[in-house]
């Protein structure tokens, strides 16, 4: 039975895109068949993380107005066979997605993959609930600052009250993400630990992912990050977040305490 | 603000909700003010000192028409309180005004006569409601998330869990929290100022009594993440700390 992931936020800029990419290659990796489509019609991003800008014909838009039959429109990953991208239209907006439109292509979808996995664009209007109205499982992306917690806050609110699982008296399974996570400045009390977005959110935790530049470079290569440089904290926090959404019992990847005294050194010495 | 303003009492202001007569009428509009016309002749002070709303939403309206029916119905003694399933463009200074957030009520008395003014939408699920004590409680189990309203103006409002930043909590009666109150808390909304609010932990936004609140720049630092209990005292809102 195919699951449909949202990774959604509510704020802009958190790292939405950036996650979707690489827990969908995280998941294909670990040899799940996996697509991921752009809900953000309008400003897609998700192409460029993904590096496959160059092969774009048709889209999700072309899709559900039934101009493109879903597999003229799938872009095959060059580095994972099972990694799928379905790209949102950059000329039209979101009032071009219809509710039976994106209906019918996630339905197709489903039976063609094991994960569905949207990348909700920013806010909370028609683009965003249209991305999570099918999702089994919400990905809710949090950076540690209080404005993204609160609109995250918001997020969680609509996913209990806009999904179709919400209209049908059933929850869907939230996790939290935080993401740009940086100890020295948590420690510092420049940012919000990951106990108080964890307090205030009240949702599990699925993974923290560092402040880093491994990411910044994936993303400027159009490579996930979970495929550039296997060894780096965040693609390791995004692989086992990806086998926590499988169903495996493993433990969020925390920030360490080693990296956390060395920076606490370094900033001393620096000081 | 300049510190040597005179003091002056706040302007109160109160939500208040009363319960309306919708009238719907039907096409052809001329054939439904007779038939009530025949209702009125068996009844006729049936619409004396009762609000009443005009939803035209079953029928086409212009501006002249629309004014011809408010009339026709003022000239039977009907006075319309407002209009509803009316295009906003429609408003004008002669006519009700425009109202948009009525809610169906299951206490409307269902006479025979007000079936025959044509309202007859709804009435199995009043008539099935009639029975059913209103509970005077609400109960909530699940976290209140930012955005979102609890509005629950029969009684207390009881949260086994947090209520989020952006979020607001409206009660007639008191409001208990078992958790971190980071939004509003409205309690005694419909004018009770012995209603009270408890909160295992005091972040909150704004705290209200009846008509008298408090924001979070205006509470002691000492009473923010405490246990607080909030009420009325002679006129003025007071927070004190439970632990």
């Amino acid at each position: 039975m195919a699951k449909v992931v949202v990774v959604t936020s509510g704020k802009g800029g958190v790292g939405k895109t950036t996650s979707t990419a690489a827990l969908g290659a995280a998941l294909a990796e670990q040899g799940e068949k996996v697509v991921v489509v752009d809900f953000d019609v309008g400003l897609r991003n998700l192409d460029l993380i993904l590096g496959a800008e160059r092969r774009v014909v048709y889209d999700l838009i072309n899709v559900t107005q039934g101009i493109a039959k879903l597999h003229q429109a799938l872009i095959r990953d060059k580095r994972l066979d099972n990694l799928c991208l379905l790209p949102a239209s950059q000329t039209r907006d979101k009032d071009a997605l219809s509710e039976e439109g994106i209906d019918r292509v996630i339905a197709e979808l489903r039976e063609q993959f094991d994960w569905v996995i949207c990348d909700s664009p920013a806010g909370i209007e028609r683009g965003a609930t249209l991305a999570m109205r099918h999702a089994d499982i919400a990905v809710v992306v949090t950076n540690p600052e209080v404005s993204s917690v609160r609109d995250s806050d918001r997020i969680i609110g609509l996913l209990d009250a806009k999904t179709l699982k919400a209209e049908k008296g059933e929850k869907v399974d939230k996790h939290l993400l935080i993401t740009r996570f940086d100890p020295a400045r948590a420690s510092r009390g420049e940012m919000l630990k990951v106990e108080d977005v964890l307090e205030i959110l009240s949702t599990p935790l699925l993974g923290v992912i560092l402040e880093s530049q491994e990411v910044l470079r994936a993303s400027n290569l159009g490579v996930p990050v979970t495929l550039s440089d296997k060894n780096c904290a965040p693609a390791k926090a995004y692989m086992t977040a990806a086998r926590k959404l499988r169903g495996e019992n493993v433990a969020a990847v925390l920030p360490t305490e080693k990296r956390g005294l060395f920076e606490k050194i370094f900033g001393r010495r620096a000081a | 603000m300049s510190s040597n303003a005179v003091p002056r009492p706040n302007i109160r202001f109160r939500g208040r909700s009363f319960m309306a007569f919708v009238l719907s009428p039907e096409p052809p509009v001329t054939a439904w003010l007779d038939r009530l016309d025949e209702m009125l002749a068996k009844s006729s002070g049936f619409f004396v000192g009762r609000p009443v709303i005009l939803d035209v939403s079953g029928i086409e309206v212009t501006r002249e028409s629309l004014r011809a029916t408010v009339d026709a119905l003022n000239a039977r003694g009907i006075r319309i309180l407002g209009l509803e399933g009316v295009d906003e463009s429609l408003a004008d200074l002669n006519l009700p005004p425009v109202l948009t957030t009525g809610r169906p009520t299951s206490g409307i008395i269902l006479s025979s006569a007000a079936r025959a003014a044509g309202r007859n939408g709804g009435s199995d699920r009043a008539n099935a409601a009639k029975g059913a004590a209103r509970p005077s409680s609400l109960l909530i189990q699940d976290p209140i998330r930012s955005g979102q309203s609890i509005v629950y103006l029969d009684g207390d409002v009881t949260v086994l869990g947090a209520v989020g930043s952006g979020a607001e909590i409206v009660a007639g009666g008191s409001i208990h929290v078992y958790g971190t109150l980071r939004g509003r808390a409205l309690a005694g909304a419909k004018g009770n100022p012995t209603a009270r609010i408890f909160a295992l932990k005091n972040e909150a936004e704004l705290l209200a009594i009846d008509s008298l609140y408090v924001v979070a720049d205006d509470m002691a630092a000492a009473l923010r993440g405490r246990s607080v209990q909030v009420f009325q005292d002679a006129g003025a809102i007071k927070i004190a700390a439970l632990d």
